[in-house]
């Protein structure tokens, strides 16, 4: 009875599909959308509707179906509704993914399997290194990549003394890893905390204090960077040790921090005011559309439809050549919210890093602006570890 | 032979499991392979957690813990088997060996402490303990740790079965199945199981008869534990991924859950709890993105007014049946 | 050692037991006089949270807020009494926890659906939001001195309810022989109205409390709930006295298991194992703690007289 329901459904499916003429081109989008990091997932969504905006709804002259999956921050339901775009929805391209953790139980679900995956944010060291597979890019960064330039910064600072505070995941190990293989001064203290459930940080903040660091530096991605900052500030340490980050106050909780956050400084890729057409554009109408600056998640999760795009246009809009498709995306032809760049070896973009201060715009909102620029055309560095090259 | 309505129904449901690699393969949906593949490996945990919670009366709040195990024992298994090349640790026969004799262990220690208490302390007792289990996985960073472990490879049978294949793994999960359906008919009609369904209702009068119940209870614990490693072994090859969620204590809800819903205390009310379970998510999920708002009052009115779960509903469908056929045999007459 | 490290962290395991203890005594009360195990004990926990985020953001005021907060979280626990708990009592704790855990999914989808699925924040007054200079130097969130204020002043209250007044005294008799108290011809449906309703409001304050320290969103009451449960069977279920002093246990262990143990790990291990040990067996302590307690007595730490 109910494979008959099933079975019936499937055939009309399968005899609409056959009606339509060209091809269309089916995009999967895991992201997080319920639960405190929902709100990044809506940003990312946004993002993703407003490049579609702008390229008419089509690619290619095709038309493009968007599965939007809500992985709820856990990755065996970011395994499992991957294996339900590949298996079920058939789709051509697997996007999406903020979390490392979720991206690593993933990956092997769709690289090799047919469609192309590409991550808009979690960048684990692995899939730029070892497991770098032919069907697999980024439009994002590699995880170390950011806090290695935060290393280079803490060193011009003159830091000596830091403790490091992370989430125990993924990529919270690579982040500090990053800081590590940078900065020059010596780590006085680390904590790994418990990721997503703990979200009280008065234990570590009293270590923190009894440790009396120069500096701190933390990744927080998502509600977490504003509970640590909020309650950072809470135990009379903000003023008192300066505090560091990446990944941890964005567009998202800015206007929930507000001062707290203010003159704070981090190391990103990318900011609202980087200065090129296509971000000028891309923040305008973001801004216009949603009433918010865009988060960095939002910035490179239009470039993934960028990507797209400049792919499936590139092949006239026949998704079988999967090896036209590949060759396109590599050559990264495609207005990039960071300007333009290059592919290393592994798929993952050769790109510059800057560091950012928390200001306020003319209207008294507060954003992100760029200080300086800490590394030039810089590779992440488990390209190395790739055994690809074209 | 009676082919009463609740036969009927229960026959074509298994038929119908069996059926489905080839009926998704008819439509061109191998989805749904993969769909019923985790129906039936969460029938065998629910199958083994019947054994306790629905002959014993057990609560155990902890079941997904052997799950976890099964899982762990296959991902670090087939982990050193790639990184390291060490061939027989990818063996799947050693997989299911070792996951049966850890888990056995394992229920033998939760067991011989948990058993001791009663009640609302029995359930908390066992939470506990999976969550220990829980921790002590999400703090193994060799594996993984929190992030979980990707499986590059299935459990290797020698040859004998190609588990890379889903429609291979879809039948190893039902031949267990149908063994751990077998196994749990065979238990609880033998004089074993007479004595733990005993315990359930009057523990006082099993002990003054003179039964040692308490090694009674802890055999049927530990035989538990091991079916549901078995299962757990199965639930690692479907996903290709193992992660400390397996055993989370709402992995060990979602088990009692399918029991309760299905049947407690009866053969297949397990397997019809699993299948009705992750249907209903599949279609309520499909249906609405707010579908636990309907699943959670469901839940809620089952257990207050089915308390035999399905099983027991189809139960009363027989009852109707017969005084249909009763009342149509007295119109012959 | 470091002594002023300790005594920080001491501070903050009280206040974490504390919240704990709010928690806590509701459901052991509900547990011990109405033998209900409920699971969405939780759920009022983060219907405190909402509650007190909706009010503040009206009012302008986190301490109007959260006054209004309290009465709404106690007609919320009566309603839920009223309307799908008294069904249960009668029924095995297997229906009561698969129920409950039922009502647990309905309330995370009904937050969601009301107040979408982002989560909120409270901001705390100016007065609050900053820190305070105690004894050696060492400086505290001014708010966890509140919540620890708070906490006590309720323990106290909670104390002469049960021990000094008519309805504490049905409360004990209640706990310790429930059939009792009913044969004695007390309206027994008014004493569970009145304690659900009580312990509703106590989870209610709790989340209200811990909603400016971490955030206010869906499924915030899961996590805590199972701890609560560990601090209620530790203490002995249906006992006041058990879960305060349980609670304070487990949110001492809890807390200085986390800050401590890296470096006693460190004195017998290298740092590596010490550093990835930690963090897990710091998670697993309270559920040994509690695993070993019932071991030697499966009664908890105070099991009620008579029970």
């Amino acid at each position: 009875m109910k494979l008959g329901i099933l079975g019936t459904l499937s055939l009309a499916a399968m005899l609409i599909s056959q009606v339509a003429l060209a091809e269309t081109v089916k995009i999967g989008f895991v992201t997080t959308l319920t639960g405190g990091a929902g709100a990044i997932g809506n940003d990312m969504r946004d993002a993703v509707e407003l490049a579609l905006d702008h390229l008419g709804r089509k690619m290619g002259g095709s038309d493009v179906k968007m599965f939007y999956e809500d992985d709820t921050f856990k990755p065996a339901v970011g395994k499992q509704k991957t294996e339900k775009l590949v298996k079920k929805d058939k789709v051509h391209f697997v996007t999406g993914y903020i979390w490392s953790h979720v991206l690593l139980a993933s990956r092997n679900s769709v690289v090799g399997k047919g469609p192309f995956m590409i991550t808009s944010n979690a960048g684990p060291g692995p899939v730029a290194g070892k497991l770098c597979h032919e069907d697999f890019f980024s439009t994002s960064w590699q995880n170390d990549q950011t806090t290695m330039a935060m290393g280079e910064v803490l060193n011009q600072l003159g830091i000596k003394n830091l403790y490091i505070m992370a989430p125990n995941y993924a990529a919270g190990k690579s982040m500090v890893k990053g800081v590590s293989r940078t900065f020059k001064g010596k780590i006085i203290g680390k904590d790994m905390t418990k990721f997503p459930a703990q979200l009280d940080f008065s234990a570590e903040l009293a270590k923190i204090r009894a440790a009396k660091p120069d500096a701190v530096f933390v990744f927080y991605p998502g509600k977490h960077g504003m509970q640590f900052f909020k309650q950072y500030s809470q135990a009379g340490l903000k003023g008192e040790i300066p505090l560091y980050s990446a990944f941890t106050v964005d567009s998202l909780s800015l206007p929930r921090l507000k001062d707290l956050a203010y003159g704070s400084l981090m190391t990103q890729f990318w900011a609202p005011d980087l200065d090129n057409a296509v971000n000028k554009r891309f923040v305008a109408d973001y801004r216009k559309k949603t009433g918010r600056y865009p988060t960095f998640y939002a910035a490179q999760s239009y470039d993934t439809i960028m990507l797209i795009n400049s792919a499936v246009t590139a092949v006239g809009g026949d998704l079988s050549n999967k090896d036209g498709m590949r060759n396109a995306m590599r050559k990264a032809n495609f207005p990039s919210i960071r300007g333009p760049f290059k592919y290393g070896n592994n798929h993952f973009p050769i790109q510059n890093f800057y560091l950012r201060k928390v200001v306020k715009d003319a209207d008294g909102n507060f954003t992100t602006s760029i200080v300086k620029t800490v590394y030039t055309n810089h590779q992440d560095p488990y390209a190395k570890d790739c055994k690809m090259s074209w | 032979m009676n082919f009463s309505p609740r036969t009927s129904i229960i026959a074509l449901l298994i038929i119908g499991l069996g059926a489905v690699p080839i009926i998704a393969a008819g439509i061109d949906e191998p989805f749904y392979t993969v769909l019923f593949s985790r129906m039936l490996i969460l029938s065998i945990g629910a199958v083994s957690l019947n054994l306790i919670l629905g002959f014993g009366g057990m609560v155990s709040f902890g079941h997904a813990v052997y799950l976890g195990i099964g899982s762990y024992v296959v991902g670090i298994g087939t982990f050193h088997a790639i990184e390291d090349g060490v061939q027989w640790m990818g063996n799947g026969f050693i997989h299911m060996g070792i996951a049966v004799g850890v888990s056995a262990l394992a229920g033998l220690v939760i067991g011989a402490i948990s058993l001791r208490t009663r009640g609302v302390y029995f359930i908390m007792i066992t939470l506990a303990f999976s969550q220990m289990f829980y921790f002590i996985a999400v703090g193994n960073e060799n594996y993984g740790g929190d992030d979980g472990l990707s499986l590059y490879m299935r459990s290797d049978f020698a040859g004998l079965l190609d588990l890379s294949n889903d429609n291979t793994l879809y039948y190893l999960n039902f031949v267990v199945l149908l063994a751990s359906l077998y196994i749990s008919h065979r238990l609880t009609n033998s004089r074993f199981g007479m004595v733990i369904r005993g315990t359930k209702s009057n523990e006082q009068r099993m002990k003054s008869i003179g039964f040692p119940v308490f090694r009674y209870r802890l055999v049927a614990f530990i035989i538990a534990g091991a079916i549901c490693g078995l299962a757990g072994v199965l639930s690692a090859n479907q996903t290709d991924f193992v992660s400390p969620a397996v055993m989370h204590w709402t992995r060990s809800g979602d088990l009692i859950i399918m029991t309760v819903l299905g049947g407690l205390g009866t053969l297949f009310g397990p397997v019809i709890g699993a299948v009705a379970f992750l249907f209903l998510e599949e279609l309520l999920s499909g249906f609405t993105e707010y579908w636990q708002l309907i699943f959670g009052p469901m839940l809620v009115l089952v257990v207050i007014f089915a308390r035999g779960g399905i099983d027991g509903m189809l139960v009363g469908l027989d009852r109707w049946w017969n005084r249909l056929n009763i009342i149509n045999k007295e119109g012959d007459l | 050692m470091n002594w002023i490290l300790l005594l920080e962290q001491t501070l903050n395991g009280f206040q974490f037991g504390i919240l704990l203890f709010l928690l806590a005594a509701g459901l052991t009360l509900i547990f011990g006089i109405m033998d209900l195990i409920n699971l969405a004990h939780g759920s009022l926990y983060m219907m405190g949270a909402y509650f007190a985020a909706t009010f503040t953001q009206w009012t302008d005021s986190f301490l109007l807020g959260a006054l209004l907060a309290l009465p709404a979280c106690m007609l919320f626990g009566v309603i839920l009494e009223r309307i799908a708990l008294r069904t249960l009592y009668t029924r095995s704790h297997l229906d009561q926890v698969l129920a409950t855990f039922g009502l647990i999914l309905f309330f995370n989808e009904f937050v969601r659906l009301i107040w979408g699925p982002i989560g909120l924040d409270i901001p705390l007054p100016g007065l609050l939001s900053g820190s305070v200079e105690l004894f050696f130097g060492i400086r505290y969130p001014a708010f966890r001195l509140v919540i620890i204020a708070v906490g006590i002043l309720v323990a106290f209250l909670l104390y002469l309810l049960v021990s000094k007044t008519r309805i504490g005294m049905l409360i004990r008799a209640g706990a310790s022989n429930r059939q009792m108290v009913s044969a004695l011809g007390i309206n027994i449906n008014l004493l569970y109205t009145i304690v659900f309703g009580l312990g509703a409001a106590l989870a209610g304050l709790a989340g209200l409390m811990a909603a400016p320290i971490m955030t206010v969103e869906i499924g915030m009451g899961e996590e805590i709930l199972i701890v609560t449960f560990v601090v209620i069977v530790i203490g002995g279920v249906g006992s006041i006295k058990g879960a305060f002093v349980a609670a304070l246990i487990v949110g001492f262990i809890d807390t200085v298991g986390r800050s401590f143990l890296p470096d006693i790990l460190g004195l017998f291990f290298s740092n590596d194992v010490a550093d990835t040990a930690a963090p897990a067996i710091s998670s697993m302590l309270i559920y040994i703690l509690m695993a070993l307690i019932l071991a030697i007595k499966p009664q908890g730490l105070f099991p009620p007289k008579g029970a």
